[in-house]
């Protein structure tokens, strides 16, 4: 394993250049430092000229490196960005990385290239101020319009207690009021053709077929769509800038709230980063626990999708049942871990406490159960054909612009792209197990539907094979690094007491190092990428969401269509609020 | 005396229709509750039958806010539009053997034209709430109708044709041998579709879409002027399912019982029957409901209508 990434970063090295300087992460991802004026070519080298090219841009993302205290051997800049590409064909991933003066804050966009940069970058300049020349609409994404400031730079205050309290003036909300007038061309909107004037219409913030606080400003012809902007933020909460706060340990329950429909599923990406970059292995038993409860957690959340997608095309009743169901899984989660939705219940090294006396028998009676409901709702909603009407040919995309735009999870496999994180680069204890990847047709909402239905059907399978084989053994890892620490020998030793104490009273001091970890999470590829700079705490936390670049699409999905089918396509992309703003 | 009788069957069928009307909403919500796995109101009163009173009390007394940007006249007038002129219809509704207020000898085109008239009431809610969800939901209410009502006066006829007449007690009494659902089963089936697109309720709610358009026509409406609304669609639902049980039921035709009994019994089975398609289909979109409108169902009633007169015919 080891040797075929060396060999791949040889060839890479090569391809890239002498310009490109390497450097040794704990993910073993091969990582090249360029200069800014050669990203483009690098990045254009390797999404279109290299053997198994990297056609999809996974993240693009920034670190204010201001603060930092150890980087052997990279450059000691102010600023950092950071590209992560994914090669399908490799199955691999490649970051790149500008290290930026801060008078000069400034790197040539690669919109032109990977289409899905352009929210990508728009976050950047909002939490950075870092400048993409050559941006088409370069302008805020999260943050207010009128914000001051950008907010994940180090001196940028993360409590609302350093910012002195809020005042609202009258010259202040007179600008205020201002800065949310609606100007079409400033969203890259026309007002009319020659012979028509177009309809804008706001859906959202408030409206009951976002799912949340959404707003998708919708040009209109009639009832035609001409074009439509998402605009988002309404649900930022800086989840990123938290993890800079936080300890490694306690960052854990805020990872629950950013896809707050998927649990313990957001702590296990969370963790997969962070035990790289400790060098922590989690014993078998813990794994599979682990495994079992995100896959509980990836039909709750499916659950949830099924019945408002069903409510978002008209279907009243199955949103009813599909929360009953919902309720019988958390019945479970609750008895396993004390919470329901947000049950922060994974620790650093393996989980907080060990199964209780029963929990085979309440999953063994929910696999037994779901089945026969999901038969049901297969009856009252996939074979409707009212259902199918709306939602065949509704949204299409073809694999080729499902990677040009980030799509994964399971609308990527709608299009008909068989690949799932979990096989293809198996995590925690996946590749024991036996599952099959749901695959659609021709990516519209109808296949997105199917795929979602099949993958609860194989989650119930992956978890009859946990119970069936849980293994015996501890459930938490024996290592310094774990929280909370193990204390059997504290009293034998002093280096086991100071670690011990350390770690209960700090958090883990962990040694410097960065690590992605990424996994097949229930809307998509979920990854955090975490720096570590010797600290208790993260000095970098960046998450990348599905979510976010799902709903970078829409404009491309929904063009064309009708208002009916933008809530069809809302619906069938499955996506969370706090995981496209986090 | 004689002159009182009638205007006690006015009194009568008025008091009958408003209260069947609020009642419903709260069969409607247990039904749906029994359908969806909850309980619905259960908590005021027996049964949580108080929930009726309690819901107008709420509607009664809430706040009744007019936007400033309204056209204001137009916004009060359109929610009376749809009482009035369902409970008009009603006028022509034979309930029992000589109970009903005007036997009209073109009865059933009179309840045709009402039950029409209603969707001014949406169109002119939509358009005077000056709210952009609301005008979609007014141009979508006023398509969905000038399709549907088409091959809805053509699905009757075939009923007409059978029966020799619209006065509604004659085509009543028509099916003594045998009710209409029989013969003419397309046209049942083609009236019932329209009906419901008539009463604008699941799947044919376009104008309200309450996940596409919030609420539609009625966005910006509250306090009682929605309860108008609210109390209209339901005496519509009332008036459409007791149309059903008279065309092609045999009305209160049915042995033992009382015949008012046995119509209220057919006209609440096709409420529920309502109740039933709200809770399990979806939507179509509007353009699909206007293609199968048009390419469909209106082919389709006339063709019913063709079949129909040859068969009279021939066998004549």
């Amino acid at each position: 394993m080891m040797a075929t990434a060396l060999v791949a970063d040889q060839e890479l090295r090569q391809e890239l250049g002498p310009e490109a300087v390497p450097q040794t992460t704990c993910d073993g991802i091969p990582t090249f430092w360029l200069p800014a004026g050669e990203i483009r070519n690098a990045v254009r080298l390797l999404r279109n000229a290299v053997p198994q090219p990297f056609r999809m841009l996974y993240d693009l993302t920034a670190i204010d490196e201001r603060g930092r205290r150890f980087r052997d051997g990279q450059p000691s800049r102010d600023f950092t960005v950071v590209y992560h590409l994914f090669s399908y064909e490799r199955n691999a991933y490649v970051r790149l990385k500008v290290a930026l003066e801060s008078d000069n804050l400034k790197v040539p966009s690669v919109v032109d290239i990977y289409p899905v940069a352009n929210w990508y970058e728009r976050e950047v300049w909002d939490m950075f101020g870092i400048s993409f020349e050559g941006h088409p609409h370069l302008a805020r994404i999260l943050m207010p319009r009128s914000w001051q400031g950008h907010p994940l730079r180090k001196d940028h205050p993360a409590r609302a207690t350093e910012m002195g309290p809020y005042r609202l003036p009258d010259e202040k909300l007179d600008a205020e009021q201002e800065a949310l007038r609606f100007r079409p061309e400033e969203w890259g909107m026309s007002r009319g053709r020659e012979d028509s004037d177009f309809l804008f219409l706001n859906v959202g913030p408030q409206h009951p077929g976002t799912h949340g606080v959404l707003r998708i400003v919708l040009e209109l012809d009639g009832e035609e769509i001409v074009n439509a902007v998402p605009d988002i933020g309404f649900h930022h909460r800086g989840a990123e800038k938290m993890g800079e706060r936080q300890t490694w340990h306690t960052y854990i329950p805020y990872t629950d709230r950013v896809d707050y429909l998927g649990g313990v599923m957001n702590n296990l990406a969370y963790l997969t980063a962070f035990e790289k970059i400790a060098g922590i292995t989690v014993p078998p038993r813990g794994q599979m626990i682990r495994v079992m409860l995100a896959e509980l957690f990836r039909i709750i959340s499916h659950l949830v999708w099924y019945g408002t997608f069903a409510q978002d095309v008209g279907q009243m009743s199955p949103v009813f049942y599909t929360f009953n169901d919902r309720e019988k899984a958390f019945g479970i989660v609750e008895a396993v871990c004390g919470a329901r939705m947000h049950p922060n219940w994974f620790r650093i090294g393996g989980v907080a406490q060990d199964l209780p006396a029963g929990w085979d028998r309440m999953l063994r009676d929910f696999v037994d159960y779901l089945p026969s409901r999901l038969d049901e709702y297969d009856r009252t909603v996939i074979r409707n054909k009212l259902f199918q009407a709306r939602t065949k040919g509704v949204g299409q995309c073809t694999i080729e612009e499902a990677i040009d735009w980030g799509m994964t999870g399971p609308n990527l496999r709608a299009c008909g792209f068989a690949w799932d994180f979990r096989k293809k680069q198996s995590y925690a204890c996946y590749e024991q197990l036996d599952f099959d990847i749901p695959t659609g047709k021709c990516g519209d909402c109808f296949d997105r539907a199917v795929v979602h239905v099949e993958e609860m059907r194989q989650s119930l399978r992956i978890i009859r094979q946990c119970i069936d084989n849980m293994p015996g053994g501890p459930c938490n890892a024996e290592h310094p690094l774990t929280t909370p620490p193990p204390k059997a020998r504290t009293m034998h030793d002093i280096e086991t007491l100071i670690n011990h104490f350390l770690g209960v009273s700090w958090g883990p001091v962990t040694p410097p190092g960065e690590a992605l970890g990424a996994i097949e999470a229930t809307k998509g590829n979920n990854g955090y990428y975490l720096i570590s700079d010797g600290g208790n705490g993260s000095y970098r936390t960046r998450i990348r969401t599905p979510s976010f670049a799902h709903m970078q699409m829409l404009p491309l999905l929904c063009r064309g269509l009708m208002i009916p089918d933008l809530l069809a396509i809302l619906g069938s992309l499955d996506y969370v609020l706090a995981d496209i703003d986090r | 005396m004689m002159s009182l009788y009638p205007l006690l069957i006015i009194a009568v069928v008025l008091f009958v229709i408003l209260n069947l009307a609020a009642g419903l909403i709260w069969v409607e919500r247990r039904l749906l509750a029994l359908w969806q796995d909850r309980y619905g109101p259960n908590r005021v009163g027996p049964f949580g039958l108080g929930q009726v009173l309690a819901d107008s009390v709420k509607l009664f007394t809430k706040e009744d806010w007019i936007p400033p940007f309204a056209d204001r006249a137009v916004f009060v007038l359109a929610p009376g539009i749809i009482v009035a002129t369902a409970l008009l219809s009603f006028a022509v509704v034979p309930f029992a053997p000589g109970f009903v207020v005007a036997d009209l000898n073109i009865g059933l085109l009179f309840l045709l034209a009402m039950s029409s008239l209603g969707v001014y009431s949406v169109v002119l809610a939509g358009w005077a709430s000056n709210n952009k969800y609301s005008l979609l939901g007014g141009i979508r209410a006023s398509a969905q109708m000038l399709s549907y009502e088409v091959f809805m006066g053509l699905s009757l006829l075939g009923v007409v044709i059978l029966a020799g007449s619209f006065r509604l007690t004659d085509i009543v009494e028509a099916q003594r041998k045998v009710w209409f659902v029989i013969p003419q089963f397309a046209g049942f089936v083609l009236f019932l579709i329209a009906g419901v697109a008539e009463t604008r309720r699941l799947p044919f709610d376009l104008a309200e879409a309450e996940s596409e358009l919030i609420a539609g026509f009625h966005s910006e409406y509250s306090g009682m002027k929605f309860g108008m609304f609210f109390v209209g669609e339901y005496i519509g639902v009332t008036l459409i399912s007791a149309a059903i049980a008279l065309l092609y039921f045999g009305g209160w035709l049915g042995p033992i019982l009382p015949s008012a009994l046995w119509f209220a019994i057919k006209t609440l089975a096709f409420i529920c029957l309502f109740i039933l398609l709200r809770a399990g289909l979806p939507r179509p979109r509007f353009d699909q409901l206007m293609l199968w409108g048009w390419k469909y169902l209106l082919p389709l009633s006339l063709l019913n209508l063709l079949v129909t007169g040859a068969v009279v015919l021939a066998l004549s």
